[in-house]
């Protein structure tokens, strides 16, 4: 089987870990002896702080993902490692836009920032910083929008997940 | 009465007895004295040894020959990562091992305090699980998940790091803790009844097929169902360099070791069967050759404690996760005899034409010695190697007839590995006759035990096959580099006969002709005051055969020496 990965898709996986130390940097071995970058990484306690919720995204081929999750499910204190990238699950991402704006463009900026449901979080004469959330395409959008004014510095989560109804993530 | 109170180091020792540790080996150092202090007090024997990589490779020879976890007591820093090489050959080869390590005080911590190494993270690729003990409270609960962790499942090395005023403070805790374990489940590798049925449904249709039985087959314990499901179904077996003595190779069954340097009948057995059933192989890069055409034309059926090599090198049509032993246990009562009359008749015709042969005239060769040695020890004897050209004879040569009596690293090819094993596997089996076949290379690696042996009175027999050679290396250049020698020769070796009768109680031996052979070993073999060792003085370049160069296909296996005018292509696959 070949090892050189062809880049697909982004796979999104949520891995459920006993909260111990050393847990993260297993779990980013295995990424990276299998050559794989990892695009995005949020780790926060779930409601038993015993535990912990890594949301990761990744782009590789399905076969190496695939070894990849065996892997990862395999280390002692990963309860499990699930790949959502093909579930209907909920995908939200948060992302500070630190943008300037010239005299005459404010306007337009929160005209834009209004559609895209954005909180501004701070205002100086020259410059903003708006918050916003949501799905990574929306996002997307509107840092192309903001763009024309010159973003400053962006800083985003990575994305956090959630599967629908009864299915656990 | 108030309660004797008792530091985290005696709490541990008090673990390691409750879990029937017999031995430790270890050298001692300073962020470790908490620990080998209250070992004075225990009923634990500690061995010191020379070096900890020999430690450590002790540990693992223990724990191959018995079954049993080895464990391994050391210092912080250069003590704990003088662990590694053995801790890695120990991970590669599936070996239960526990591996203590003496560590600073936690406040000095993080700012590389003398003989400061964090090993926790230093090893983490490499073990199957660690600890960094940072509560004396919790020494109790990290002993008991460690010894689990080591030998349940697929078994693995674990770390345990220890600070030095964690194992000095006093402890308070339970000294028989429950688990913590919620992401470890081996437990759930249950037989899946529909996957054996299919199994079964795919065995009936093959006319061709052959069983590859590994590693993880013999940690199962499968020999005796593998040999009753082989008989009944008459299908031949072979087994990986790990696999050996899981089927018995004097067996009409038997195939022997396949792979780069099996033998020609197995490796044929592979290209030509129908169906291939791995038990506990995990179908590595040094059996299956170029990775595309493995078995193409074969099912393929791979059933491992692992599901993490399922895919990994080989996809396979049935994948099966389970303890091989029961696997095959439940697989046996649904097959019955297959037609295999014409296929095994055709493997016996390989087995005639292309035997495992050499030549004896000429120099003395290290088949020879190693082919009259297996004359002589019938199968009884426990045997260790190191690796290179002398590992790949004795793997031929010598038959391995019972489970847990060859031990030789094979992932990790850990040269210095078969001397300590050695001395592992006597401490576990002081009645056995143990036999370490190493290399003048390998053994300068870790020949330092030989205090170790001797002073325990061990009596290990240390066959150095001396071609004044990295012999493995050399035959690579030989063959793919234009002969282009580039540091194999090892000029200046000692007389290693000599160098044995330095250490008190030890013995030293010298074979030179081809003639003396048996008397010379069986001069070995009456020694049991101490280790012997028996200097070979082989013929100084010869080259293993059959060979299947590193990614090539099965098919293109070097059943002999290629002619010289043949000029073959460097080798593209792994190394």
């Amino acid at each position: 089987m070949t090892t050189i990965l062809t880049e697909t898709d982004t796979h999104t996986l949520s891995v459920y870990v006993a909260n111990k130390p050393g847990v993260l940097a297993r779990i980013a071995q295995v990424f990276a002896r299998r050559g794989y970058n990892i695009d995005s990484l949020t780790v926060s306690p779930s409601v038993d702080g015993r535990y912990s919720r890594m949301t990761i995204t990744a782009k590789g081929s399905v076969e190496g993902l695939d070894q990849i999750l065996r892997q990862v499910s395999k280390l002692v204190d990963v309860l499990r490692c699930t790949d959502h990238s093909l579930d209907e699950a909920v995908v939200r991402e948060m992302a500070l836009i630190k943008f300037t704006t010239k005299a005459g463009e404010r306007t337009e900026a929160l005209q834009i920032c209004e559609h895209f449901g954005c909180k501004t979080v701070d205002l100086t004469e020259d410059s903003m910083i708006v918050q916003i959330t949501g799905g990574s395409e929306k996002l997307e959008a509107c840092i192309d929008m903001l763009g024309k004014f010159g973003i400053v510095e962006l800083v985003r989560t990575g994305k956090v997940l959630m599967a629908r109804g009864r299915q656990e993530t | 009465m108030a309660k004797k109170s008792i530091t985290g180091a005696d709490a541990l020792v008090k673990c390691l007895e409750n879990h029937g540790v017999e031995y430790i080996w270890g050298l001692s150092g300073g962020a470790a004295l908490p620990i080998f202090d209250a070992l004075v007090d225990s009923k634990i024997k500690l061995i010191l040894v020379r070096h900890e990589q020999g430690a450590s490779h002790m540990a693992d020879g223990y724990a191959r020959a018995t079954g049993r976890p080895g464990v391994v007591l050391v210092t912080s820093g250069p003590g704990a990562t003088n662990t590694l090489t053995g801790i890695m050959t120990a991970h590669m080869d599936s070996v239960p091992m526990i591996v203590i390590t003496g560590q600073q005080i936690r406040p000095m911590l993080g700012k590389d305090a003398f003989q400061e190494a964090d090993i926790f993270d230093i090893s983490m690729p490499i073990v199957k699980h660690s600890y960094l003990v940072k509560d004396t409270r919790d020494i109790a609960r990290v002993v008991r998940e460690a010894f689990h962790i080591a030998s349940t499942g697929r078994p693995g090395p674990v770390l345990i790091d220890v600070p030095k005023d964690v194992s000095s403070a006093d402890f308070t805790g339970d000294l028989y803790p429950d688990m913590d374990l919620p992401g470890y489940h081996p437990e759930r590798a249950t037989v899946d009844q529909p996957t054996v049925m299919a199994i079964a449904e795919a065995l009936s249709k093959s006319r061709q097929p052959v069983l590859l039985a590994g590693h993880g087959a013999l940690i199962a314990g499968a020999q005796d169902v593998l040999r009753a499901l082989a008989e009944k179904i008459k299908a031949p077996v072979t087994t990986t360099l790990l696999g050996k003595g899981v089927f018995p190779e004097n067996h009409p069954l038997s195939l022997g070791m396949l792979g780069m340097h099996g033998t020609a009948y197995a490796n044929k057995a592979m290209v030509e069967c129908d169906l291939i059933m791995s038990i506990g192989s995990r179908y590595d890069d040094r059996i299956i050759g170029k990775a595309a055409l493995f078995g193409r034309n074969a099912v393929r059926i791979h059933i491992d404690i692992d599901s993490a090599e399922f895919g990994r090198m080989i996809k396979c049509h049935h994948y099966c996760h389970g303890d091989a032993r029961a696997v095959l246990t439940e697989l046996i009562k649904h097959v019955g005899e297959l037609n295999t009359k014409d296929w095994l008749e055709h493997l016996n015709g390989y087995k005639k034409k292309h035997p495992l042969s050499y030549k004896t005239r000429g120099g003395l060769k290290m088949q020879h010695i190693l082919d009259v040695l297996n004359d002589m020890t019938g199968g009884d004897a426990i045997i260790t190697t190191d690796v290179g050209q002398h590992q790949m004879w004795a793997a031929q040569f010598c038959k391995t007839i019972k489970p847990n009596t060859w031990l030789t690293s094979g992932g990790a090819g850990t040269m210095g590995y078969g001397f300590p094993a050695a001395i592992g596997a006597q401490f576990g089996n002081p009645d056995k006759e143990v036999w370490a076949i190493v290399g003048d290379g390998g053994f300068q690696m870790t020949l330092c035990e030989l205090a170790t042996a001797a002073i325990n009175k061990l009596p290990v027999k240390v066959l150095v096959l001396n071609n004044r050679y990295l012999g493995m290396v050399r035959q690579w250049q030989e063959l793919f580099f234009d002969k282009r020698e580039s540091g194999v020769d090892l000029v200046g070796n000692p007389d290693f006969a000599k160098l044995a009768e330095a250490y008190p109680g030890a013995k030293g031996l010298t074979l030179k002709r081809a003639a003396d052979i048996r008397k010379v070993l069986q001069r070995a073999r009456d020694y049991k005051a101490g280790p012997c060792v028996i200097n070979c003085l082989v013929e100084k370049a010869d080259n293993v055969f059959p060979m299947i160069p590193a990614g090539a296909a099965l098919e293109d296996m070097l059943i002999e020496a290629p002619k010289p005018h043949v000029k073959l292509a460097k080798p593209t696959g792994s190394t």
